[in-house]
């Protein structure tokens, strides 16, 4: 058995910061935005970016890009 | 009309065919000797009704009311179902082929996901039900099936599929139907109504496709009982099974890639049910997703500079076929009493009156002074198109939204749809034969939303970048800049006359400037700096004191400085309108647009502009740098290749030697043409030519260069020219040559003429350019096509998230800072605007 390699994608630079929104922060959001979790889009629990956050299904993570024409944008993610 | 409350998909049972069915049919032919359609033929009056008059022997319903019924044909042997041939190929080779059950035992199925692919994946050779050996199967498309090579008959794979138990059904996700109805044994037969005869003006019948291809099915039918019936060898009785199996699946789907289609008699293939559904003319993107459409006219268009640009011109005789329906009321009756006197053929006259009832009749000469007594209140009158109706315009290919605008109409002599000149941009549109559509919304609400919508002037910045798309082109910017430009003065009378052909009066009846006469029409209030399309990009800005003229100031509607050119006026650029449109509305950017475009081609008309040869002719002195120029670039490069194969030379980082060379020599050839460029650049009067490139109207000081010096270095691949024989481009050099010369660099401009080789080079530049460009937009097309399916109902709710029709959310703030381009200034807001 090959000793599997981790690395972890979150420090190339070239992918922006995740985080994990806590119940409340998550409520918050569904409340301003008047949706349900099935609303938002998604994200594997597998993905490389949010294996370090140990992210449970159903969780929110909070992407924050850079944007050409808008500076900072927000964008969210459910687990599943 | 029954309602359709829900639709099923699945696979008819035989006995299912059999109670669906009115007829069985047994006879190949269709009519007798009398034309009289035979009982039990493919024509049997019982399968529907189309000939109007007649009534429905089944369900007693008039043609149009009765849907036709279906008849179905026994066939001798059972055949294949070609679409479902993958799927019994996998049946028979998950199954037993002795008892029909899973190759698997019950404890295996229960810890597969899917046991289907996982069975199939590995056939075991053995069954674990009955320990039957079990052989290889393989399948040819589209119906073939062999055990060990031996080939199975339809009626042996439907015997096995017959074995294959309910329970086992359910494990492999089969739902509502038995595998075996995948093996017909009886077919369908559609309606008459789905394949209607038609009758030639001759008086002969002609049949549909689909009526030929079951002809050809009950023959081979009719001939494989008849064989089977005098006990025929079984290779005799095969080859026709096997034709039968052709014509079925050829019936159900003429294009399969393994089989050759059938034919007409006139070698055309048959189109049958598969080619009705598919491809763009099928029935889902020719009849369910476009359809064709009432109350819209197409013909070729002209120019008309004079008319604004939210109008159009339409034709009389289409104005007289466009029809508006207007309710007649108590306000109206006596104006539409007079529409319905002059009937359809005089203009403005009416076509149509409904009456309260909804009895719609046509308005004749005979009858139209009856009708004119008779309407009141209550009844609608369709009349004619008239000046100022609002119709939609619209040119293929509608690439964006502006592809379609709404227009005032005006009626006018001729024969072809008149439009601005500054709307041809957004449609794309010239005058070498150009058709395009009009289409006119028939009730309030429709006209309404068209005028508030898609009104031209809503939509002179593009949703693109923001900036405007409907903007003045070629001789408007060329005339705009002559009239704007220093010296220009215009006298007393030629003012009065301009200013006329514009619809304004002259007030101060004197000798204007250009900038003068141009300020007119200028809204009070603006104010404005930047720089004309003609600045030279001096290292030191003098603004407004630009030698040049080209710094623009206008300081409350006045224009003190500066030409009016492509930067004020073009598309993509026109800082002037867009700010007019910011500061003042899109209803007086429209008057200004109509007013600058219109001053400017007058004043150009009458002024007179003219370009020649002369115009790019360069002082011998010019000449001789240029020639010098060359020279010099060619001794640099005969350096550089001589260091090249002299292995001197230095290589560039991340490259070779032999691309280092490739590298620096291109760098080489590129700079010359620019140096030459700038120099000729410098040394141009102003003339015809040169004023058209500088202030942005049509061609660039490039065109100009490779005009009168040199057309410079031509690629085929992005490369220097390298094919031809082995190791020369042409028989012109010598073998091993590296230079510029015999790589594609042009030295000569088009004006003086190229040599033979040089022309040989542009060739092959000019036909690379000119395929990919075609194979560009062909690729452009189909790429735009998936992007709308993909995205056409997304939208921008009120709180700026977009969603899709299932409220998902796929963007949190649209385009991620949530500003609308076409109502920003070129894609970004200015702030200093949003004070005042």
């Amino acid at each position: 058995m090959t000793e599997e390699k981790t690395i972890n994608v979150s420090e190339s630079g070239f992918v922006p910061k995740h985080e994990l929104l806590s119940y409340e922060q998550a409520q918050e959001l569904l409340k301003k935005l008047n949706i349900s979790l099935k609303q938002l889009p998604k994200i594997k629990k597998t993905d490389a970016a949010i294996k370090e956050l140990n992210a449970k299904r159903g969780s929110i993570i909070k992407i924050t890009r850079n944007s050409q024409t808008a500076g900072v944008y927000y964008y969210y993610r459910v687990v599943v | 009309m029954a309602k359709v409350n829900s639709i099923k998909f699945g696979i008819l049972s035989p006995q299912m065919i059999k109670k669906m069915a009115a007829v069985k049919i047994e006879k190949a032919e269709l009519y007798d000797p009398d034309g009289y359609p035979i009982n039990g033929g493919l024509c049997d009056l019982r399968l529907g009704v189309v000939d109007p008059g007649l009534r429905c022997r089944v369900c007693g319903a008039t043609a149009g009311n009765c849907l036709g019924h279906f008849g179905y044909l026994e066939l001798t042997k059972p055949v294949i179902h070609p679409i479902f041939g993958k799927q019994i190929f996998q049946l028979l080779k998950v199954t037993c082929r002795k008892c029909g059950r899973m190759l698997a035992t019950e404890d295996e199925i229960k810890d597969m996901k899917n046991p289907w692919k996982e069975i199939y994946k590995k056939p075991k050779k053995k069954c674990p039900h009955c320990d039957a050996e079990q052989k290889k199967i393989t399948f040819q498309k589209p119906t073939t099936y062999r055990e060990d090579k031996e080939e199975l008959t339809a009626e042996q794979v439907r015997e096995r599929l017959e074995r294959i138990a309910n329970e086992d059904l359910k494990l492999l996700g089969i739902k509502g139907g038995r595998p075996e109805w995948l093996v017909l044994t009886l077919l369908p037969i559609p309606p008459v109504t789905v394949r209607p005869s038609i009758t030639l003006e001759t008086g002969e019948r002609s049949e549909d496709d689909l009526t030929h291809k079951l002809v050809d099915i009950i023959r081979i039918n009719e001939r494989l009982k008849k064989n089977i019936e005098l006990g025929a060898p079984d290779f005799i009785i095969n080859d026709i099974w096997e034709l039968l199996q052709y014509h079925v699946s050829t019936l159900m789907n003429n294009e399969i890639s393994t089989l050759p289609p059938a034919r007409h008699r006139s070698g055309r293939a048959l189109k049958t049910l598969a080619q009705r559904l598919t491809k763009k003319e099928g029935r889902f993107r020719g009849n369910l997703s476009g359809k064709r459409v009432n109350f819209s006219a197409r013909t070729v268009i002209s120019p008309d500079p004079a008319i604004s640009i939210d109008e159009i011109g339409i034709p009389l005789i289409i104005a007289k076929n466009l029809t508006i329906p207007v309710r007649v009321n108590k306000n109206n009756l006596k104006q539409l009493k007079q529409r319905v006197l002059n009937g359809s053929e005089t203009y403005p006259g009416a076509n149509y009156v409904i009456r309260p009832d909804n009895v719609k009749k046509k308005i004749t000469e005979e009858n139209k002074e009856q009708i004119a007594e008779e309407i009141a209140i209550g009844y609608t009158v369709e009349r004619h198109l008239q000046d100022g109706d609002i119709v939609i315009f619209n040119r293929q290919p509608s690439l964006h939204r502006m592809s379609m605008m709404a227009h005032r109409v005006r009626v006018m002599n001729y024969k072809t749809f008149r439009l601005n000149l500054c709307t041809t941009i957004p449609y794309n549109a010239d005058f070498d034969g150009d058709e395009m559509n009009v289409h006119v919304p028939q009730t309030e609400e429709a006209q309404i939303e068209a005028r508030m919508l898609m009104s031209v002037q809503n939509h002179i910045r593009s949703p693109r970048y923001g900036l405007p798309v409907i903007a003045c082109k070629h001789d408007h910017i060329t005339g705009s800049y002559m009239l704007t430009k220093k010296e220009t003065r215009i006298s007393k009378k030629d003012a009065a006359a301009l200013l006329l052909r514009i619809g304004m009066e002259d007030h101060a009846g004197k000798e204007y400037t250009g900038k003068e006469l141009f300020s007119l029409l200028l809204p009070k209030g603006l104010n404005i700096e930047f720089r004309a399309a003609s600045c030279m990009g001096c290292k030191k800005c003098l603004k407004s004191a630009c030698p040049y003229d080209s710094y623009v100031v206008i300081k409350n509607g006045v224009l003190k400085h500066g030409v009016i050119d492509e930067n004020a006026l073009g598309e993509k650029k026109g800082k002037l309108l867009n700010r007019i449109e910011r500061q003042f509305g899109a209803d007086t950017v429209k008057e200004f647009l109509n007013k600058a475009s219109l001053l400017a081609l007058e004043f150009i008309t009458k002024q007179g502009f003219t370009v020649s040869v002369t115009d790019v002719k360069i002082k011998s002195s010019v000449e001789k740098r240029i020639e010098k120029m060359l020279e010099e670039a060619e001794k640099d490069v005969g350096k550089l290749v001589s260091d090249y194969k002299r292995g001197r030379l230095k290589k560039l980082p991340g490259m070779g030697a032999r691309e280092s060379l490739e590298a620096l020599l291109q760098k080489k050839a590129g700079d010359v043409t620019n140096r030459v460029g700038k120099v000729l650049k410098e040394s141009l009067s102003e003339t015809s030519a040169v004023i058209m490139a500088k202030t942005g109207a049509r061609g660039s000081f490039v065109n100009l260069s490779q005009t009168c010096a040199l057309v410079g270095q031509e690629f085929v691949g992005g490369e220097r020219i390298f094919r031809g024989f082995t190791g020369r481009t042409l028989s012109h050099f010598k073998p091993g040559d590296l230079g510029l010369k015999s790589h594609g660099f042009v030295f000569h401009g088009y004006k003086r003429g190229l040599d033979p080789y040089e022309f040989f080079f542009d060739a092959m530049n000019s036909r690379e350019n000119l395929m990919d460009k075609s194979l560009q937009t062909r690729h452009s097309g189909y790429m735009e096509r998936r992007l709308i399916n993909a995205l056409q109902d997304l939208r921008v709710e009120e709180d700026m998230t977009v969603r899709d029709s299932r409220g998902t959310i796929v963007q949190f703030t649209a385009g991620e800072d949530g500003i609308d381009p076409a109502k920003s200034d070129g894609g970004a807001i200015n702030f200093d605007l949003l004070e005042s």
